[in-house]
This record gives structure tokens, sequence and C-alpha cells, in this order.
């Protein structure tokens, strides 16, 4: 069937493909990152790109964009051949990208950085009139309203993707290529960016994007391209193809997509949190009168759009950080204000933590991975004598640790930072349930962990909870936390916004109380 | 007149002079700085100034060759400074000080080499060093109450470098907050990435910026042999690039609020010269060497106490890489 647009992409013949690649490779010592790639792209489409962390889908496009250039392969705009050595080619050849990390500097303001390298003259003043007009027209074109004098620090995070995007195109760019747009915004957020992506694409922009999440390349793209191990294994139509197809292409075999679990079955209270509130250092309220408990055998998950303090609320019931308001009731021990646990003794006590951040406080990536398995634990009678560490007790628990968590390469003596992130956090993982904690906190298990070892993770969590574990999760993955939590608690600015049972908890009612909107008003 | 309000208008007049070359290494430190490349070589960059300023200037007899001798040295340098850092990625404090220990055993090698006087240069005549400008009408001024030994001592008779370097401030400002350059170089210094994918050259700009801070140190260095003083003398910075340092913290990176410091800490030294000797109260007369260490010891705690929160450009000391 021919759509509207595939005829006019018809008639325009020569300029019906925005961007051809062709044979692009690129290799970064010994990883071959990208690996004779082709990939056209429909002029004013909608172009998906997926596949696992690692696949080189962000090498591609830092290929695309000039920030890196192939080794070998050429590169087609609108059927120009194109020599992009730097962003600034890009850029001339009307290639604009919204990174992943943006690229805005926060104590600037919105017009400062959308000025930034189109300034329009030597004296700022020559050209900010212009964009402040500039500024102006796209906002009432694709609603793209902000205050262009404040400060980015100051702004949300959907707001300065709007600033990313607004740089991108206020040059009129005709490709935008965004880069895992939406892994730091609520559902909310999500929809308003598709929605302008819709109306870009509507004017005529080719978008080209870089996701992981399946239901959002079924949601938006006309095409998909598939990644894997720094090739491109297949493109498809989006209407001719499903998620579990795209799974099963990215990862190379099946995947079970959906969490397979039985009810749970909560049994006596482990964790009591009363009241609890922190500070940061400058004063600000980071937790506002938390309570909730947690029971042996379930898994309460922790909704919430980062930053909104979930991350001090794990460092608190980890003993990273103290409490200063309300109290804790863990186990049989009361930790307050004047009663301060660390991080040494909840571990002997049961409680087990896998942290958010895995590089900064999970493993210590110039470490060797058998060094790694026993952080935290090494002063445990199995792994010492006397004062020295005892090598090969460590070395083999290291072992039994990879061949359980199927940590590839299965190599004790390899750096943490050689591991992919996935199997980095499978060492932490490992690392901490292997003592059957009786409570354990999680923090972003599977951030930066590719589809097969998502997999993997998720069936130990539900396994660990069947054993009796009481579970804490916090994921910024609003799928995560719906397919693993018993019960989900929403947390908005230090506060919990309401705890929902699973059965209750949709996609919808959820996004909507991260936002801040209450439980009540949502239902 | 008072007594008093004569030394205080004496001690002013020293405050200006001596916060000059402060006031020239501390701007050569904000552009560094802003733009990403932590410059702890002011001191060594200015040293070198002095020297080259002051054998020039003898050796031609015209102190603007000196400026300009000593501008293109101290850049010399800062481009070394460069090279290591933004090309090599280095590590910018060690470039920084390999630089200052180079200046100083550089100079003093060059000049027994040159002026066989156990490293200083020759006493330089009054042609070849920049003197007093007397502004117009001092004298017919005079007669006016306060105003005329203001202007007289305060405003009239410096050289031209002290006039150059107060001109300097507003320019920096101007450079850093008005225009294209200073909205890039601000940005590169905070989010580098963002002024690369912007199509814009991380390297070229950070280039700029350390030359810029060779030039002004180079100013700083021609002040301190052949506009304060007559000559070089070994060591003659004396750890003026590391209070301007100082002052561009205190500053918080900013032009003015660094002025200010600069003054501040120039006050200090103006202050300690002028009280060696004399009977304080309650604790006699102090030792002089405590005196000379006393602008120093305010420093630290200035420092120390009364900055509050200084936010560095977020970037700074980091070697940029794609």
């Amino acid at each position: 069937m021919m759509t509207d647009k595939d005829m006019k992409d018809g008639r325009d013949g020569a300029h019906s493909f925005a961007l051809k690649l062709n044979g692009i490779s690129k290799s970064f010592g010994a990883v071959r990152a990208n690996r004779d790639i082709s990939l056209d792209v429909r002029a004013g489409s909608i172009h998906g790109i997926v596949g696992e962390n690692g696949a080189g889908k962000s090498t591609l496009m830092n290929i695309i964009f000039g920030l890196q250039t192939a080794d070998s392969g050429d590169m087609q705009v609108f059927g120009q051949l194109a020599s992009i050595r730097s962003s600034a080619d890009a850029i001339g050849l009307g290639v604009g990208m919204v990174h992943q990390h943006f690229m805005l500097v926060p104590n600037m303001s919105v017009l400062d950085n959308v000025m930034l390298g189109t300034e329009g003259g030597y004296l700022l003043a020559e050209g900010r009139e212009q964009t402040l007009e500039k500024l102006k027209q796209l906002s009432s074109e694709y609603g793209m309203g902000v205050d262009p004098f404040a400060l980015i620090e100051d702004l949300p995070v959907g707001i300065r993707q709007r600033v990313e995007i607004i740089k991108a195109i206020k040059g009129g760019a005709r490709i935008l290529i965004l880069d895992e747009p939406t892994g730091v915004l609520t559902p909310g957020e999500a929809k308003q960016l598709f929605d302008i992506l819709r109306s870009l694409r509507d004017d005529g922009v080719t978008v080209l994007l870089i996701t992981h999440k399946l239901e959002e390349i079924m949601a938006i793209t006309d095409h998909v391209s598939i990644m894997r191990d720094g090739e491109m294994v297949a493109h498809r139509e989006t209407a001719a193809t499903n998620p579990q197809e795209l799974a099963r292409l990215m990862v190379g075999r099946d995947v079970l997509l959906s969490v397979e679990k039985e009810p749970a079955s909560p049994r006596e209270v482990k964790l009591r949190v009363s009241g609890l509130g922190c500070s940061s250092r400058a004063g600000n309220r980071l937790l506002k009168d938390v309570s909730f408990e947690l029971r042996a055998g379930e898994i309460l998950g922790i909704a919430g759009v980062a930053g909104n303090g979930q991350t001090e609320l794990l460092e608190i019931l980890s003993g990273m950080r103290t409490v200063d308001d309300g109290s804790i009731k863990l186990l049989d021990q009361t930790i307050d204000a004047d009663n301060a646990l660390s991080p040494y003794n909840l571990r002997e006590l049961g409680v087990a933590h896998i942290p958010e951040d895995r590089h900064e406080h999970g493993l210590v990536l110039s470490f060797e991975a058998q060094e790694n398995a026993i952080l935290g634990y090494h002063n445990d009678p199995g792994y010492v004598r006397g004062m020295v560490m005892d090598k090969d007790a460590v070395l083999e628990r290291c072992e039994t640790l990879m061949k359980d968590h199927d940590v590839r390469p299965p190599n004790p003596s390899l750096h943490a930072s050689n591991f992919s992130g996935g199997n980095q956090q499978k060492i932490v993982i490992g690392r901490e349930v292997d003592r059957n904690p009786e409570i354990l906190l999680v923090g972003q298990p599977t951030r930066g962990v590719d589809v097969g070892a998502i997999e993997f993770i998720h069936k130990q969590l539900i396994r660990l909870r069947d054993e009796g574990c009481a579970i804490l999760l916090v994921s910024v993955e609003l799928e995560e936390i719906l397919s693993l939590s018993d019960r989900v608690m929403v947390m908005n600015e230090g506060e919990i916004v309401g705890i929902v049972d699973q059965t209750e908890a949709s996609q919808e009612r959820v996004g909507m109380m991260m936002a801040g909107i209450g439980s009540d008003a949502a239902a | 007149m008072s007594e008093f309000a004569y030394q205080l208008l004496l001690t002013l007049d020293a405050t200006l002079r001596l916060a000059t070359p402060l006031i020239l290494c501390a701007m050569a430190g904000i552009f560094s700085e802003r733009s990403g490349i932590i410059d702890i070589s002011l001191e060594g960059k200015m040293l070198m100034g002095a020297f080259v300023a002051a054998a020039v200037a003898f050796t031609s007899g015209s102190p603007w060759l000196g400026v300009l001798a000593a501008m293109l040295a101290s850049v010399v340098l800062a481009v070394v400074h460069g090279f290591a850092c933004i090309t090599h990625r280095g590590n910018q404090v060690v470039s920084g000080l390999a630089i200052n220990i180079l200046a100083s055993g550089l100079t003093v090698t060059i000049g027994i080499a040159l002026f066989r006087q156990g490293g200083q240069t020759p006493p330089l005549g009054s042609t070849d060093r920049f003197r007093p400008i007397e502004w117009w009408l001092v004298d017919a001024l005079d007669a006016v109450p306060i105003f005329g030994p203001i202007y007289r001592e305060l405003i009239s008779g410096h050289n031209m470098l002290v006039y150059i370097a107060l001109f300097l401030v507003p320019l920096s400002a101007f450079l850093l907050y008005r225009t294209r350059f200073g909205l890039r170089l601000r940005a590169v210094g905070e989010v580098p990435k963002a002024v690369d994918s912007a199509g814009i050259s991380v390297s070229f700009l950070r280039y700029r910026a350390v030359i810029i801070a060779g030039l002004l140190c180079g100013i700083a260095g021609a002040y301190l042999s052949i506009g304060q003083g007559a000559g070089f003398v070994k060591e003659m910075s004396a750890g003026k690039g590391y209070i301007a340092l100082a002052a561009v913290i205190f500053g918080k990176w900013r032009p003015v609020p660094a002025l200010l410091a600069c003054l501040l800490f120039g006050f200090l030294e103006a202050v300690s010269a002028r009280l060696q000797g004399v009977d304080l109260p309650l604790i006699g007369e102090a030792p002089t060497q405590l005196m000379l260490a006393l602008p120093y010891v305010m420093v630290v705690l200035v420092l120390a106490g009364f900055i509050g929160k200084a936010s560095p450009p977020a970037a700074i000391g980091q070697p940029y890489s794609k």
C-alpha cells in the first residue's frame, strides 16, 4: 500500500533519501565498533535505529554528525556525496543532533546556549534579536515554549531537551538525530517529545531516532534498522514488524520481554521507614516525611524521574548517608539521627546493596574481577588467613560467581573496566545476592545493560523474592518497575506521591504520579 | 589635609602601583582558566617577560620595544603550556610548574651569559623605562582641597602600563560577556563538548585563550622591570603570579571582582611596606619579616574564610578528548 508520503517521496526522485550510508567501518584499537554499515534513510520519515548497548549505534551517529570519522565507507546527504570531518561540516549540510548527554552549558542562559556557534556577528548584540525572534517562531510552530533568559541549570530535563532540539533545528536542519532522547523524561514529557518529532516530520524534517526502547520504535517510527555487534543486521518497515522480532534481531536469539512471575506472598515486615527526612548541605530538603514498609518476599518498586529523592533514600538505607529526621526500623535495629549504622554494619546484618552507579559505588574499575567479587565482604573469615588475603579462596569464590551468574568472559583476573556494562553488573549482583541477604536494596539494576543480560538479572531478582528476600527496587525505567514490582511507590520532589498495588499500577497512572499528580487524582 | 589622610593617599597610590602586575596577571588567568586551562604559569611567564623587557629595553633603548619583546617571550611560554595541555592533553599543573621552573632558571642563565652581572640586567637609564606621566593641570588643581592631592598622587603620575592595566579590565569584561569569542570561551571552559558539537574547534579556542594570557603576562613582566623597577633582578616576580591566581579565584573568575581582589592584595602589600619600623599600638615595632609576610598571610585567610562558594569553570583542568 502506498501512503501519501511515499508518493511525495517518489515524486521527489533524486531527493527521496535524506541519508545514504555505504560500507561505513570504524575501529577503536581492536574493537570494531562499526562494520560495513549501509543504511538508507527516507527523506521526511522517522527512522529508528535499535540495538543493545555497545552495538555501535552511538558511534554510527557520531560519524554521521562528524564527531568521529569513519575508517572507510562513504555517505550521501540528499543525494550528494558528503565528506563530514567535523560537526561544523555536518551542521553545514543540514544535520543536527540532540545528544544523549545534553551539550548545554548549565550556568548560561537558554539564549546564550542557542546562540553558541551561530552568534551572527562578532558582537553578541547583533544576533540576539534575531535569535529571540527565531525562538518565538519555533515555540509557536512546534509548541516548544521556553524562557530564553532562564539559566539551563534551573530548567527541568524535559525543557533542557527542548533547548537541545531548538539548537539543532534553528539553523534549518533537515536531518535531526536524537540519541536515546527519552532516557531522562517522564512518560508525559516523552509523549510531548514525540508530538514535536511528528510535527517536525510533517514539515519535512527527517528524524533519526536511536533508542533501545522497542515500544518507542513501535510508537513513532516509520522504518527501523537493527544493529548488533557493530553490524547492521536488518531493516524493517515498522508497520510490518513487532517487538518480539526486533528483540530477537537485536540479541540474536529469542528473548522474553515480559517477566514471568507468580503473585508474591509477602511475610513479616523487614524494614519500616517512618517520617524519614534529609537535607542537602546547602539546606535543600531532599527527602520529606517518607514512610513505608517492606516485607519479606516482596519487591517494592520506587518509580520516579531521576533526581526526586530515590538516590538519597537508597543512600540512607545502605548507610552511605545519615538520617536527619525520622527513623528506620531495620530487622531489629533502629536507625535515626542519633544511631547511625555504617554500610559495613548493615552488610553484616544482612542488608545487601546494588548501587545505582556501579562505576562510582559498585566496583573499583581498576581492580581485577576477583577482587571486586569480594569487595565489602573482604573481612569474611573465608577470605583471610590472619592478616593476609587467602588468594585461592578469593579466586574460587569469583569462579563460582562467574559460573552462577553467567559473567562473560569468565576470567577472574580481568580488570573490571574490561567487562561490558551487563557483565560488570552481574559481578556486582552476584557479590551482593549470593549470601542470601534479608534485605536487598537495588538501584537501576539494568542501566546500561543489554537486553540479554536484563532478562537474566530480572529472573535473579524474582528468584530472590520467592526465596523470601525483601527487595527495594529503584529504577528510572518505568517498564522495569511495573514488570518486577509487587507494589509500586512513586516519588516526586523527595516525597511519596502514593503507593499502589501492582494490579492497579498502569503506565498512565504511575506516569501521572511521577509528574507529582497524587494517586487519588490520577485514579 | 591631615597627616593621616595624606599617608592614606600615599598608601593608595602605592596600592595602585603594586596591584598593576596583579591586575594584568589576573586578567591573563581569567582568560586561560575560563577556557578550561589551569594557569599557574602566570608567575613564570611574568618573570620571563620581566627579563626580556629589561634586556631588550637596555639594548635598544626603547621601552616600547621592551614591552613587545616581553609579550612575545611570554607568548612563547604560553604556547608551550598550550602545546603540553591542549595538544598533548598533559597535566596542566605539572606543565605550569615546569614553565615556572624553566623561567626561573632560564632568565638568570641567559642574564649571566649576556650581561655578566650575576643574572641581573644592567640598571636602565630613565629613557629606557616607562616614566610617570604628569597629567594636565596637576599644578593648577593643587589648590583644590581634597581633589587636588587625589588628582596629583592617585590619578596622575603613573606610568603608561598602569593605565593600560586598568583599561584592560573593562576590555576583558567586554570581550568575555559581549562578544562571540567571549561566549565561546566561557562555554568551552564549562562544557567543551557543547562547543565541539556546535562545530567550533575546542583546541583553537583554548590556544587563543592561553595566547591572550601570554600577552597579558608579558605586559605584567615588563611593568616589573621597566615600569616599576629599573632593570631585571633575579626572581623579581616574587610570587606575584600566585597572588594574582588567588585574586582570580577570589574574584570568582570575573574581571571586575578580580580587579577588586588585586587592589585589596595590593593595598595589603602597600600597608605592610608602610608599617615597617612603625610603632604599633599594643605590640610595638613589628619585625620587618612579619610585615613582609602579612599580605601573604592575608591572602591565605581571605581565600580560606571569606570567599564563599567559588565554583570554578566546570571543565577546568580536564584535557578535552572527543
